[in-house]
């Protein structure tokens, strides 16, 4: 009898095991396969002009003025979203951990994690570029600024989720730890809490800004896009996705390859940040064993 | 108060006077009573072990001590804790104050995630303003008195996460003792450690009960009996004895508390 239960237990696991080896390999091969149909497609194009040549010039040109904007745009917004979304995340963590307010900030936090980012381009556009057209008798609309803050909008809510999951990851008995020597809760909160999840909150905001980097349809609004190079928030500022974006649309097959170009950028960079995320978790993990 | 009872104040301790005086203590998690109407004295510089099964209130008792509950919603605590004559459950009592008088040791190691020099001097520098030399003398004067000093003398730079689980246990009694408390709560002070690193720490309370007055919740019954001078027996929110070690380990007057030391339940 117990050996038929361990035949029937033999066959359910090697079914278990069979099926989830297949899920795993078809997630793998997809993405293989999107690495490679990028990096082959994209190498050809990847040359000295990509960075040196602006848009204007078309096929003969280069994505040098998307980089800059992409690049300014993406650190501007980190430096708006992070702040707020790390404060945000320690209000959750350390003054709202148990009560309602603190539930329904979660619970519109999570909305806004997954609200589709057209949507927040638009919110932008009414919010920030009409508003700014008007005052300025329509001298400056569309612009990086506007652009940053819909990426902000993007990475807001995986900061706020991470710095608040990180934060309730630290042992209760550390703040136990700090109060019983009769250290106040905001210095708990600065100097020790902060500190112990450091490598998670930084894993938050490197997530964050992987996540909007690749963001094309909040900018199309935004930071609407630009052939030319420009240093000024204030102007139409072309970013990599959206000239991505618009060079696929185009007939011409020298436009594609400089496409490909700069999507094999945008996965490069993201890949670097990913992995930079790996090297402070690992470490992480060092130093508390 | 001219109703003390036989339970208040252990027999033997009238040598010495009591540093905190527990009357008719109740404590209500929500609408959980788990403290029912304590009454104790705690002898100064002299060690009291609180026994008893889980959930009989040993730790909530403590955790009274310094008001560390205070940190969590709903919980609720009725009558005194007297600290040398002053009510510390008394809202004009001054948290810093009591956190300063009464410090804490918890079950498991928490070193802050800093230097093993920074964890003793951060609660120093919270509450005093010392130059460099004075706070680096103070330092080493906690790490020394935990017995620990030989140890990381050596490595004061380096993280506090890299030592040992004893050591980092001595780290926190040093990181206590570096704010000159009168009382140590110490809450099962040993149940994460191994046997080496628990008799380590046991010596040490022989030490410092010198200095300090300490009170400590143990699971472990033997260990109650080879460290402490009084004991108290807990049972479901009770105090059901307290008195002389010798006395509660070799004839204890209620029947509960021989069937407990005895091993006959918890």
């Amino acid at each position: 009898m117990s050996s038929a239960i361990y035949t029937r237990r033999r066959i359910t696991n090697a079914v278990a095991m069979v099926l989830s080896s297949i899920a795993t390999v078809i997630g793998l091969v997809f993405l293989a396969w999107i690495l490679w149909v990028t990096v082959s497609n994209g190498i050809s194009a990847l040359n000295l002009k990509l960075f040196t040549r602006i848009t204007a010039y078309g096929a003969d040109g280069g994505l040098s003025n998307a980089i800059v904007g992409s690049l300014g745009m993406d650190l501007l917004a980190l430096l708006i979203c992070a702040p707020i979304g790390v404060l945000a995340g320690t209000y959750l963590a350390e003054y709202a951990a148990t009560s309602r307010l603190g539930a329904t900030i979660r619970f519109l936090n999570d909305i806004l994690l997954s609200a589709p980012s057209i949507v927040l381009g638009l919110f932008v556009y009414v919010i920030v570029v009409v508003p700014m057209s008007n005052v300025t008798h329509g001298a400056v609309s569309f612009s990086g600024v506007a652009g940053a803050i819909a990426l902000a909008l993007i990475g807001l809510p995986v900061i706020v989720r991470t710095t608040d999951e990180m934060l309730q990851l630290v042992p209760g008995s550390l703040r136990e730890a700090a109060l019983s020597l009769g250290i106040p809760q905001w210095k708990l909160t600065v100097q020790v809490l902060m500190r112990a999840a450091t490598s998670g909150i930084l894993t938050g905001v490197l997530l964050a800004l992987a996540r909007l980097a690749g963001e094309t349809a909040p900018l199309l609004f935004t930071a609407f896009g630009n052939n030319f190079m420009t240093y000024s928030p204030l102007s139409k500022t072309a970013s990599v996705p959206v000239a991505i974006y618009q060079y696929t649309n185009d007939p011409n097959p020298a436009l594609h390859a400089i496409a490909w170009a700069g999507a094999l950028l945008i996965t490069l960079f993201v890949l670097a940040l990913s992995l930079l995320t790996r090297l402070f978790f690992s470490r992480k993990k060092v130093s508390h064993d | 108060m001219t109703d003390l009872t036989s339970v208040a104040t252990p027999a033997g301790a009238t040598a010495t006077r009591s540093k905190i005086r527990v009357r008719n203590l109740n404590f209500f998690y929500h609408d959980f009573h788990a403290l029912k109407g304590i009454d104790m004295d705690i002898p100064e510089k002299r060690v009291t072990a609180i026994i008893g099964p889980s959930g009989c209130g040993k730790s909530t008792l403590l955790r009274v001590f310094n008001r560390i509950y205070a940190m969590y919603p709903k919980l609720r605590a009725e009558g005194s804790v007297e600290l040398d004559g002053e009510n510390v459950l008394d809202p004009g009592y001054a948290m810093n104050r009591l956190r300063i008088k009464v410090g804490m040791v918890f079950q498991k190691p928490v070193p802050f995630p800093m230097t093993i020099y920074e964890n003793v001097a951060y609660g120093i520098r919270h509450h005093q303003k010392l130059g460099r030399k004075k706070l680096d003398e103070r330092v080493e004067e906690a790490l020394r008195s935990a017995a620990i000093w030989g140890e990381v003398k050596d490595k004061l730079r380096h993280s506090a996460l890299g030592l040992s689980g004893g050591q980092q246990q001595r780290l926190c009694i040093a990181r206590c003792i570096a704010l000159q408390p009168d009382v140590l709560l110490l809450d099962e002070p040993t149940s994460a450690l191994d046997p080496i690193a628990t008799s380590r720490i046991e010596q040490l309370i022989e030490e410092l009960k010198r200095t300090y007055t300490i009170v400590i919740v143990t699971h472990n019954m033997q260990q109650a009996a080879r460290v402490s001078d009084y004991t108290a027996f807990m049972y479901l929110g009770e105090m059901i004895e307290f008195g002389d070690t010798e006395m509660i380990f070799t004839k204890p007057e209620k029947k509960q508390t021989e069937d407990y030391i005895t091993g006959r339940f918890g």
